[in-house]
């Protein structure tokens, strides 16, 4: 009970909010670092999925890295790249670690949603004398957004948690008050910043929950 | 005064022989650290998702709830997760121990449950109309042919937990993590580079050996067609 009041306490301390290392700081940090992650790993991994998918070429390799990616620990990638030249561009070692990590699983998804496309529609969209290219963005594309939403979900979730760790490695957001708190030895600080990460990230995934709700019908996978 | 030893060492290399032999008992120690820490994670997470799964398949009812609290668990970044069980365990090994059991229960719930769903209906009815009750139709027919999908849920959850003991670092108890995080410290690029491929051999060791006992257990499942 009395870490719960303590960490209450942290959290609804003004000075705590506000300042270069305060919580709005961070949030803002944590949300920019995920949001142009996502941006860019979609821009990286979309346009080869669906370009392999289309041409039904590159399977093994895109449901592969995506396995690799798990047995790769994220906390080792982000150190690796601090001792690289890479680590004297401030952010860049958790950008690159970041996009790295998020490209795998929109890859995988993007790949499969595209192979799943019923073949029966595509060759009726074929019979109907639409080009290579029109089956791919008016037909194949659409009917595969389902995945690949599902895919943009785990990769923003796991953006999250990695530009979490990231803090670990020196670089910014929300995971910096945790490990300001475990330097500090100060349990309601670690508490209250891990209760920030676990409520950011859980939002994260609610919108993207709200997101598949309101999506057209054909875009939710319905028959 | 004698001039510093020219080796890889001193001249901080990414590679380097010498960093090998000479912390040979220091990186013995961490990688069995990183072992035990992954298989006691993984093997509570496993006696926990059992009579989570079962019950869940009997009753459609606790499916819903059991999935929704063990997927929102997973969306909790690790390091928020450890920091969220620290006023319950301490600076431990425990509290490392409890954070990993909490990730792979998602994934073995989730697979365990998927195994119990694809036992097709007629196998179960033949089971019950040659007398075999609730227990025996469960422990000799189900959850032997759930098994595969449980197996695929084993190694991905083991896999994880190799590469998630390592922010464990933050609180003493990474294994391998422990020497990335002293080596992130102190810049020495030979530890933190041996600490990373040894994890990864530990995650691409333990998913064969699974994989391996799952082809012993599952004979069934390489028979002719």
């Amino acid at each position: 009970m009395n870490t719960l009041t303590a960490t209450w306490d942290w959290l609804t301390d003004p000075a705590h909010w506000s300042g270069a290392d305060g919580i709005w700081q961070r949030l803002l940090q944590h949300l920019v670092l995920t949001v142009v992650c996502l941006v860019v790993s979609c821009l990286i991994a979309l346009p080869v999925a669906v370009v392999l998918g289309h041409l039904g070429k590159g399977g093994a390799l895109a449901v592969n890295i995506s396995n690799v990616g798990r047995a790769v620990p994220t906390f080792a990638v982000l150190v690796l790249l601090l001792l690289t030249p890479i680590g004297r561009w401030g952010e860049g070692p958790t950008v690159v670690a970041l996009v790295l990590f998020a490209v795998p699983p929109l890859l995988t998804n993007a790949y499969v949603g595209m192979r799943e496309v019923d073949r029966g529609t595509v060759q009726a969209a074929r019979g109907m004398g639409m080009t290579g290219r029109q089956v791919m963005f008016h037909v194949e594309l659409p009917l595969s957004s389902p995945m690949i939403l599902n895919g943009m979900r785990i990769a923003a979730v796991q953006l999250v948690a990695t530009a979490t760790i990231a803090a670990l490695a020196g670089g910014g957001g929300l995971g910096r008050i945790i490990t300001a708190g475990f330097n500090l030895a100060s349990t309601p600080q670690v508490v209250a910043g891990a209760v920030l990460v676990a409520v950011f990230a859980l939002i994260v995934e609610g919108l993207f929950e709200v997101a598949e709700r309101l999506a057209p019908a054909w875009a939710r996978g319905a028959p | 005064m004698t001039a510093p030893p020219d080796d890889c060492l001193a001249r901080n290399e990414w590679i380097c022989g010498d960093y090998l032999s000479t912390r040979r008992e220091i990186l013995l120690d961490a990688v069995l650290q990183h072992l035990q820490l992954t298989s006691v994670s993984v093997l509570i997470g496993l006696a926990l998702a059992l009579p989570l799964a079962v019950p869940a398949r009997r009753w459609g009812w606790a499916a819903g709830p059991v999935l929704a609290v063990t997927t929102i668990l997973y969306t909790i970044p690790s390091l928020a997760m450890f920091s969220l069980l620290l006023p319950l365990y301490g600076l431990s090994a425990t509290l490392v121990i409890a954070g990993l059991v909490l990730y792979s229960l998602t994934l073995l719930v989730r697979n365990i449950l998927a195994g119990l769903r694809a036992v097709p209906e007629e196998t179960r009815q033949a089971a019950r109309g040659m007398g075999y009750g609730p227990v025996r139709l469960l422990l000799t027919v189900e959850l032997p042919l759930a098994l595969p999908a449980a197996m695929a849920g084993l190694r991905i959850a083991t896999v994880s937990a190799v590469s998630l003991v390592t922010i464990g670092a933050i609180v003493g108890f990474g294994g391998l993590g422990n020497l990335i995080y002293s080596g992130m410290n102190t810049y020495f690029k030979a530890q933190v580079l041996t600490a990373s491929v040894l994890c990864v051999v530990i995650a691409v060791a333990a998913d064969l050996l699974l994989l391996g006992v799952q082809r012993l257990i599952t004979p069934w499942t390489r028979a002719r067609t």
